[in-house]
């Protein structure tokens, strides 16, 4: 029957549109808080920088220490990898696409011989690894769409502590780095062990004193032993930072998109809807026409077939 | 002649402002005060305070519960993860916190912990001007 099928379509319509109305609230969820995340990766900016800075100017102090954090293994025979990523979903391909760098990690770790270790956050790499048989080292949820620098500095002291008990001899970091709004990529880098201080005063970020002659208390290399672990922390907590930012900016995008596509499907079912209402009254007026004919045949039958008589 | 002086945690800038001095505690270096044209300078702090004499004379008293202090030119940085001021501190959470240190203490002289606490919640009562 033609008015079912309107029937199907009208329902079908008012599922879309309540869909439409929740990623439409997503979206606008995540756009407030894309802009709070950058606010925050922004605000610890400067941190990082001071260290950095502190880190120059004790290089060019000439403080070169024996740090455990420096050590740098003969043979690599496990590396860790550090996955960020979210812990829920809709966020386009946010989530794939770092799973699969740190899988590829994983796999160059294998295939230079060497074991692995996962130090997972988010649950979605977590339901990935697992899934998959992976064994997950360590597992940290809830802090990926809003981190502390508590959070990071728990992470840190976890991946910090595998690495002086050389249980992993060498960590990359897999994280989203925020470019802008527009655009986010997928970034590995090595974490441990660190660059030598001249390596980290070279890449830079901080600003370099002018002045050379620094003194130090209690010496360059306390100050260096008590600087690193604080510089290990900064940079898993940049990293979650903009991770964090990352995470929403794709869940906006792909709300975005999300809502588009319903309205288009909107437009499409209502025309759709309308034709076969169309239909259905063109069908119906046919019925009562045709039914009118029928009846009126009967009654006068001069009408038409004298009509048809004249015609022929 | 003042200087700008400027605390930086890990989540923000805390503190930044203009000082004619800044006084710090360096890790078993004792105190050391920083007055404009200071030789640059890289020190570890240990859980104290640092106290800001402003150009009008006041003084700003932050609990810094360690971290770096780094004086170049006519600026002075503080990094530290954590740090207070007077009016961030609760003084009744500061009073528990040193009594079930002392507490630990007591059993365990050795105790490192609790010899932390028990010198984060003096100086914070200390800093808060309510010493117990």
């Amino acid at each position: 029957m033609a008015g079912g099928r309107e029937r199907v379509l009208r329902r079908r319509i008012s599922s879309v549109q309540n869909t439409k109305k929740i990623t439409r609230a997503m979206e606008l969820i995540a756009a407030t808080r894309v802009v709070k995340a950058q606010q925050r990766a922004r605000a610890a900016k400067p941190y990082a920088e001071q260290i950095t800075s502190v880190i120059e100017n004790l290089a060019a102090g000439g403080a070169e220490v024996d740090h455990p954090l420096l050590r740098r293994a003969e043979k690599v025979e496990r590396v860790g990898v550090v996955v960020i990523s979210s812990d829920r979903g809709l966020a386009g391909p946010y989530n794939t696409t770092v799973i699969r760098a740190a899988e590829r990690q994983v796999q160059n770790a294998r295939s230079e011989g060497a074991d692995y270790a996962l130090i997972v956050i988010g649950k979605k790499a977590r339901d990935y690894f697992r899934f998959r048989n992976f064994t997950i080292d360590s597992y940290t949820d809830g802090i990926s769409d809003n981190p502390t620098y508590e959070d990071a500095r728990r992470v840190a002291e976890t991946v910090a502590s595998m690495f002086t008990l050389g249980r992993v001899d060498r960590v990359e970091l897999v994280y989203t780095e925020f470019m802008s709004i527009g655009s986010q990529k997928v970034t590995t880098r090595r974490f441990l062990p660190l660059e030598s201080t001249e390596t980290i005063a070279a890449v830079g970020g901080g600003e370099a004193a002018v002045s050379g002659s620094f003194e130090f208390e209690p010496s360059p290399e306390a100050v260096l032993a008590a600087l690193l672990p604080r510089y290990v922390e900064a940079r898993l907590f940049g990293a979650l930072l903009e991770s964090a930012a990352s995470e929403h900016a794709n869940r906006q995008r792909a709300m975005k998109a999300a809502t588009d596509n319903a309205e288009e499907l909107i437009t499409k079912l209502s025309r759709e809807m309308n034709r076969a209402r169309q239909d259905s009254i063109t069908t119906e007026i046919m019925e009562i026409v045709s039914g009118a004919e029928a009846l009126g045949s009967d009654d006068e039958t001069e009408d038409r077939p004298a009509a048809v008589g004249v015609e022929a | 002649m003042t200087f700008q002086i400027e605390l930086v945690s890990p989540e923000s800038i805390s503190y930044s402002g203009e000082a004619e001095m800044v006084v710090a505690r360096t890790l078993d270096g004792g105190d050391i005060a920083f007055q404009p044209g200071h030789v640059p300078f890289i020190g570890v702090l240990a859980v104290w305070s640092v106290d800001v004499i402003r150009p009008d004379g006041d003084r700003d008293t932050i609990a810094v519960h360690q971290g770096f202090v780094q004086v170049v030119g006519t600026k002075v940085s503080i990094l530290s993860d954590v740090s207070e001021s007077a009016d961030q501190i609760d003084v009744e959470r500061a009073r528990a916190a040193k009594s079930s240190a002392e507490a630990a203490l007591a059993a365990d002289k050795e105790d490192a912990d609790a010899a932390g606490a028990l010198a984060r919640a003096e100086l914070r009562l200390r800093v808060a001007g309510a010493e117990a």
